[in-house]
Order: C-alpha cells, then structure tokens, then sequence
C-alpha cells in the first residue's frame, strides 16, 4: 500500500490550492514528514517560528503556560489543520507552546526558505497570506465564541 | 302574546317595561346581571338590578387619550358607545386562584387541593357587536386549542348575553373596517336595536340561540312589523358611515412581520409609555402569570393567576434577562401580535376596532394611525396626544 | 413539520393547571452546579410516557415551578429524568430535595425530536452545556432502534472537562462501534488530551451525507446560530435541521402568553421547530 506522497498531500491542501505546480514542486523541495509521540512539544513560546506545519494525523494542543496552574489549552487542532503562522509575520518566534496529545505526523515546511519564495514570487506570497488571513479569521472567530463563555449561567 | 314560537331569527319588538322584565326574568333564573353604569364619571359595566341602573340619556365622547361623558337630548339607555372596561374581567378574571397545596410539617409531604369554583351564572346586557367578537375570540384562545380553561369554559357557556347593536360611532371606534361591527354579529342569546324617537321608545329584540328564544317567549313582546325592521337596518347603517376611524387590515399580517425593523417602532418607543392600559382595557389581550404564596406557618401553599401585560419588563425574562428589553421591542410585540401573529395562532385578528386602546392611552397613541404611517412609510412623530382623561 | 406529540396525560386531566404529587427517587449530581432528579408518581406505580423532546412543570412546595426537559429514555417511561442546573430560586430549591421528599409535575408538554422523521438518515446531535439534557432523550431513541438509523453522530461541546454532562455515559456511546462522538471543551488545563474549541469546528469533517441527514441541535442560542450556519456550509437543507428554544413559561398551555416568539408558543408549537419553519425569527433582537 502507498502513502500519499507529501506531493499529493500539499496538491490537494486548500492551503496550497491555486499554486502553481512548478512553485508547488519548489516548495516540496523544502518539505518532509515529521512525526510526534503523544506528549512532546511541537514548539515554544518565543522560539524562532521556522517552519509551517500542516497536521496529517493525530492531535496538537496550542497551549500557553502559566506558572502555578501548569499549560493551560486554547484549542486543539487535527488532520489537515494548519499549524502556525507566525513565520509569515516578524518577529518570527511563536507566540503560544504546540504540544502533541496522540501520535501526530505533519509536513513541516521550512518557514525562510517559503519566505523567501514569497519575495520572489509576489502571486504565491499573496497566495499564502490569503489562506493564513483566512485561517486567522478561522481561529479568532472561534476564540471569540470560546471567550464568551457560552455554556455559562 | 304572538302564538308562533320563537326560535333563532325571530324578531319582535318589546318596549323598556318589558326589558326590566327580561332583567327580572334573568335575575329569578339566579343570573347576576351585569350592563353600563354610570361610575366616575364614566360608563363601566356593573351589576344592574333596574333599568335606572342604565346610563339613560348619556352619550360618551373617546378621541386618543381622552373620554368625557356627555348628556344626550333624549333618554337612550344604549346612547353612547362603549364601556370603559371590557366584559373580559367577568369571563376572564383579574385574579382567581388555581389551586391549594396543604402540608402538615415543614418539609413533610404535601397534598393538592383542587379548587371547586362555582363561579355565578351572569347575564351581560349591552353587549356591543366589537365585544361579542372579542368574546369569541377569547373563547378560541381558552377553549379550542390542544388545551381548554375549564374555568373560562364554565362561565363562558352560562353567560346570557344581550347584545346590542351600536346607534352610534364612538370617536375612536373602527369596527367597520375590522369586520366586526357596528352590526351585530353571531354568538348572543338576544340582540337589541334601540329605536327611538317622538313617537315611541322601544327595542327590535332578535333571537339568537335556543335559550334567548326561552327567556323572551315569557316576556310582552308584540310582532316587528318591516317599518321596525328597516329603521334598525337604517340606525346600523348610520352608524357605520360616521364612523371616522378605520384600519387597512390588508396583508397586514405579512407587512407586520416583513417591517420589524420599520423606523416607526422607535418613534412610538419614544411615546410609549409602557403603562400597559391598551392591555388592560383591550377585550382580547389574555395574557396571564401565576403567584405561588405561603402562609405565614408554611402549612398552607396557594398558586394564583392574574392578569398579566406583555408590557413589563420581566414579561420575558429568561436566564438572567428580558428577551424584550426595550419598549420599542415591548410594543412592537403588542401590536404585531393583535394584528398580526394572532391571525396564525387563532385564524383571526386580535383586533375587533373597539378602540379602547386609543381611548385610554396616557399619551393617546393611535394604532390606526401607527399602521397607517407604516404603510406610508412615514417615520416622523404624530402630532403630541392630549392627556385628557376625566 | 410536524413532530411526533406523545399522548399527554395532562391533556386529558379536568383542570391542565393542577399538578399531580411525585417523589424523588434519587438525586445526583452531575457537575459543580448540574444534578440529576429520578422520580415516580407518589401515588402507586405509574409509567411516564413521554417522546423525546418533551418538558415537564415541576413545582417546589412554596416556591414556584419551572419548566424543565425530561432527561430520560423514552423507551424506559418507568422513571423520570430530569437534569437541571441550580440557576434561580426554584431550581436551587430543588438542588436540596432528597430520596423520598415530595414535588409535583405537570405534563408532559410540547411537541419532539423528529425521531421517525430521521429513520433511514445520518443523524447528527450537537449539544452545547446543559443542552445535553434534552436531547438526549432523542440519542436514546435513536439508539434503541439502531438498525433504522444510517450514521450517528454527538457532538458536544462544553467549558471545561468538569463541566462535562453524563461523562460516563458519553465514554460508553463512544466506545460503541455504530456512534461516532466527539466532545470538546472551551478551555482546559493539563492533563486534558481532548479537544479543545467551539463545537462547531466539528462540523465540516463530521460523517453525515447532507443530502441524507436530521441535525438536532441544543444549545444556547448563539451556539445553535454558529452550528446552523456549519451545517449549511454542508449542505444541510434548513427543513433537515431542527432546533430546541426556550422562552419565558408560566403555564405551559398556551394560555399566559409569556413563550410567544413571533407566531409561535414554544410550549405548544414548539419546543422542538425545524430552521425552516422558524428562520425568519431566529436571532431577531427582542422577538
């Protein structure tokens, strides 16, 4: 039985759709497949934002630590969810910690080399800040709705 | 005497005597007879016993906001047009309790008490053709939905009721228009038409159920010759031209619920007072809410239901607010509700043009006139009403 | 859309407004301020039959009464369920009864969950909160004739892991082969590995065919808002959704007029409406 190749996945991705195939095949260049045993951190608040990840498999939990109470957890994301942002806006370092809660596997793709690109190619750099505005819009939407507390008296 | 018997349709003529014997006859069948009186300087419905009980020879004057009495030239005891009050606090009571639950120790268990109302047997005399719609119109509400009131019920079906058709249009009357009025329509025992004038004073009685037939057999009535007949029509007639309101009921129902947010609501909001008078002294309004009480010692529980408005603020409170928190929000659930949403709960209009709402209205705000300017479009305030109640 | 209507015993009672004694056979708390009341008629033995979706008026000696979703298994009318949260006067009343102590109930009232409309389609629950409670009646029919039923899917979403409604009984439905469930949570501390966002993130992978499906959605009201507009972004024709509403009761009989939402008394013609039918109300401010 075949895998999909990260090929297939990135083509079919609605974050990478309407890119060209020839930047498509640049960016592969600098994509592979990671994976993360339940419990181990993905990133760290305030490290360098290398990478984009897009979750294939498993459970991530984005998460802020607060000291005496432990990681508190903001939202957890899944299959085919897009992990992170932050290498698309200076300072470049992320602003929240990213654990695995089940075995996860996603495509990690090296976050300056597609900065790079994007200056290059100002379609595709329009191209991949669309869909990050549009997953923002996505998120903050939902965390507004978890702020409002909804279920309480 | 006549020797045909009478039954629904007949009519005869009966002069005053004879209707203080209909109310003696009533009175000894152990109906306690309820018709206009004169009180405050307004014409409320009371219990009566004699004719000079009746507001003989007086005339109301209603506009928005405002009700004066007024002597007439002559002695009419149906001259003027409508009560301040409605029959509803008969049929319908402002306060009743529901039932009674009885505990011998605190936090014991406890028994319920069923109430066993013998409510009298009433006979309404005076019964305008707007208000024996309204009657029916409640009587859907209580009686012909998945639940019935068997209180309602019980008075409802015992009340005698002798309407009488309307020799003239109150100032703010707009039954015409509504479908309900001036003439009497179905749902009274016997219905009377004033005829007045040098030569006699009398009553074109029409039967109108099996029961009024009963009631009328006994009483000195002589045959309705077609002259009878025709100046009735021509009273009936009379009144519903002079009649100078009218509301536009058509596709009012869609228009109501398509202009929520019409720019008028907030112009009556600004007027509103939120008093809630129209629903007191409207015929049709039903709302209620219930009061759970304990005695002091705690032995003894009571729930009872009174009337309630749509107009306060905790009418639809729910999970730590009022769902209605604005006046404008508050009226426009009124008003839609009247001419609109009652028409798909209840296949009629709440609305019978009684007029009562306007009249009583504090700041006289006329729904005729708020309908009208939504049509119209237009969103400028009404001219500032009168506070003229006597 | 008309929802099935369970025979009610109080419609054929004289007096509608006159409750009939119970007594509580168990209490249990569910959550920090959610429990649970069993009860059975305190006179004698006594089945209560109810459909999914159907409330009851359950009143306090002294205090009051409120209307309240039966909670149970339709298909087990030998006990009556109730899970409330202890908001207001009566219902933190009735956060003291105890095994034994006496209230009273009138009911059942309103109409259901369109449980034999969705035969042979993908069934999808979301519940939000306390909105478990009432629908779950209908996951209980729904399970009990599994084989009528094509995919069944809970969703839940609620504030924290402690706020979770029937936490043992959902960990029973998920590990069943034919239910397919997902919880999530607001927010969460540490060592939580469930979800954690709004419900309706849920929605755009959960496994129903749109062209095939009867959403039942409970929950406060901007819940069901967010949880219709998902549903639609799949597809899911307004007639296929149905929602549960709440609104200001005294009676419960469509005679005190408090639970009028535009045309509707949600006692009578409701609780359960289909998005169809109440569109043009829905999320109208001050209707």
């Amino acid at each position: 039985m075949s895998t999909p190749s990260i090929e297939s996945i990135l083509a079919r991705h609605p974050f990478f759709q309407e890119i060209a195939p020839a930047e498509l095949g640049a960016i592969i260049e600098h994509a592979r497949l990671i994976s993360f045993e339940p419990g181990r951190l993905i990133f760290h608040q305030g490290e360098p934002a290398a990478q984009l990840f897009l979750i294939t498999e498993g459970k991530v939990s984005l998460e802020v630590f607060a000291p005496q109470r432990g990681p508190i957890l903001l939202m957890t994301l899944g299959p085919e969810d897009v992990l992170g942002w932050s290498w698309l806006f200076p300072p470049y370092r992320w602003h929240l910690d990213a654990r695995a809660l089940e075995p996860t596997q996603a495509i990690a793709i090296d976050g300056a080399r597609l900065r790079e690109r994007c200056e290059a190619n100002h379609e595709l750099g329009y191209q991949l800040m669309r869909h990050s505005v549009g997953v923002i819009e996505q998120r903050l939407q939902a965390a507004l709705l978890q702020l409002v507390d909804l279920y309480g008296k | 005497m006549s020797s045909p018997p009478l039954r629904a349709g007949s009519r005869v003529i009966l002069l005053p005597a004879g209707l203080q014997q209909l109310i003696d006859t009533l009175r000894r069948q152990d109906h306690q007879v309820i018709g206009p009186t004169v009180r405050d300087g307004a014409i409320v419905y009371a219990e009566v016993e004699e004719l000079a009980d009746l507001p003989a020879g007086w005339t109301d004057e209603q506009d928005a906001g405002s009700y004066h009495l007024r002597r007439r030239e002559d002695d009419a005891y149906f001259g003027y047009s409508l009560a301040a009050q409605s029959w509803k606090r008969w049929l319908h009571p402002p306060r009743r309790r529901l039932w009674r639950a009885e505990r011998a120790a605190a936090d014991g268990d406890f028994t319920l008490v069923a109430e066993q109302p013998d409510p009298p047997r009433l006979a309404f005399l005076g019964v305008r053709a707007c208000e024996l719609r309204a009657i029916a119109i409640q009587n859907t509400v209580f009686t012909r939905g998945p639940f019935t009131d068997p209180l309602y019920k019980t008075i409802h079906d015992a009340t005698f009721i002798i309407a009488v058709n309307c020799g003239y249009a109150g100032g703010t009357c707009f039954c015409s228009s509504m479908g309900t009025g001036p003439r009497v329509g179905a749902g009274f025992d016997l219905a009377l038409t004033e005829l007045l004038d040098a030569q006699r004073h009398a009553f074109l009685v029409e039967v109108g159920s099996p029961r009024g037939a009963r009631v009328l057999q006994e009483l000195p009535y002589t045959p309705a010759e077609p002259a009878d007949l025709a100046a009735a029509e021509a009273i009936v007639a009379r009144t519903a031209e002079s009649m100078v309101r009218s509301l536009d009921t058509n596709g009012i129902k869609e228009f109501l619920y398509a202009n929520a947010d019409h720019p008028r609501w907030d112009d009556v909001a600004a007027r509103c007072l939120a008093c809630g008078n129209c629903t007191s002294v409207c015929p049709t309004c039903f709302c209620t809410t219930v009061e759970d009480t304990t005695d002091l010692s705690g032995r003894v529980a009571e729930r009872w239901q009174r009337w309630d408005s749509c107009f306060t603020l905790d009418f639809s409170y729910i999970h730590g607010g009022s769902v209605r928190g604005t006046s404008r929000e508050r009226y426009r659930q009124w008003l839609t509700h009247k001419l609109a949403a009652w028409i798909d709960q209840f296949d009629s209009s709440g609305c019978v043009g009684c007029g009562r709402c306007i009249t009583w209205c504090p700041v006289g705000i006329d729904l005729t006139e708020e309908v009208r300017a939504m049509y119209a479009n237009d969103s400028t305030g009404a001219q500032i009403a009168t506070l003229n109640i006597v | 859309m008309t929802a099935i209507v369970a025979s009610s015993p109080t419609r054929n009672l004289p007096d509608p407004m006159l409750p009939r004694p119970f007594r509580v056979q168990r209490v249990r708390k569910e959550t920090q301020d959610t429990f649970t009341l069993e009860l059975e008629p305190a006179t004698g033995e006594g089945d209560y039959p109810f459909a999914a979706g159907q409330f009851n008026m359950l009143y306090i000696y002294g205090v009051g009464e409120v209307p309240i979703s039966i909670s149970g298994d339709p298909t087990k009318p030998h006990r009556l369920v109730h899970t409330t949260r202890a908001v207001g006067v009566v219902t933190n009343a009735m956060r003291q009864l105890k095994r034994g102590d006496m209230l009273a109930v009138r009911g059942p009232f309103g109409n259901s969950w369109p449980v034999v409309e969705a035969q042979g389609k993908d069934v999808i629950i979301v519940a939000g909160g306390l909105g478990l409670a009432p629908v779950r009646p209908a996951l209980y029919h729904v399970l009990a004739y599994r084989e009528k039923y094509n995919n069944v899917v809970l969703l839940y979403g609620t504030r924290t892991p402690l706020d979770i409604l029937y936490r043992r009984e959902i960990e029973g439905w998920r590990s069943r082969f034919d239910v397919d469930v997902h919880v999530t949570v607001d927010r969460a501390m540490h060592p939580w590995r469930g979800n954690v966002g709004v419900v309706t993130r849920i929605i755009p992978k959960a496994p129903f065919d749109h062209l095939n499906a009867v959403a039942m959605i409970c929950g406060p009201e901007v819940m069901i808002h967010f949880t219709v507009l998902e549903l639609e972004k799949r597809g899911l024709a307004p007639g296929s959704i149905f929602i549960s509403m709440e609104r200001n009761m005294k009676c419960a009989i469509g005679f005190c007029g408090h639970c009028q939402w535009g045309p509707n008394f949600i006692c009578k013609d409701g609780p359960i409406f289909s998005y169809e039918e109440i569109k043009p109300f829905f999320g109208r401010r001050g209707l």
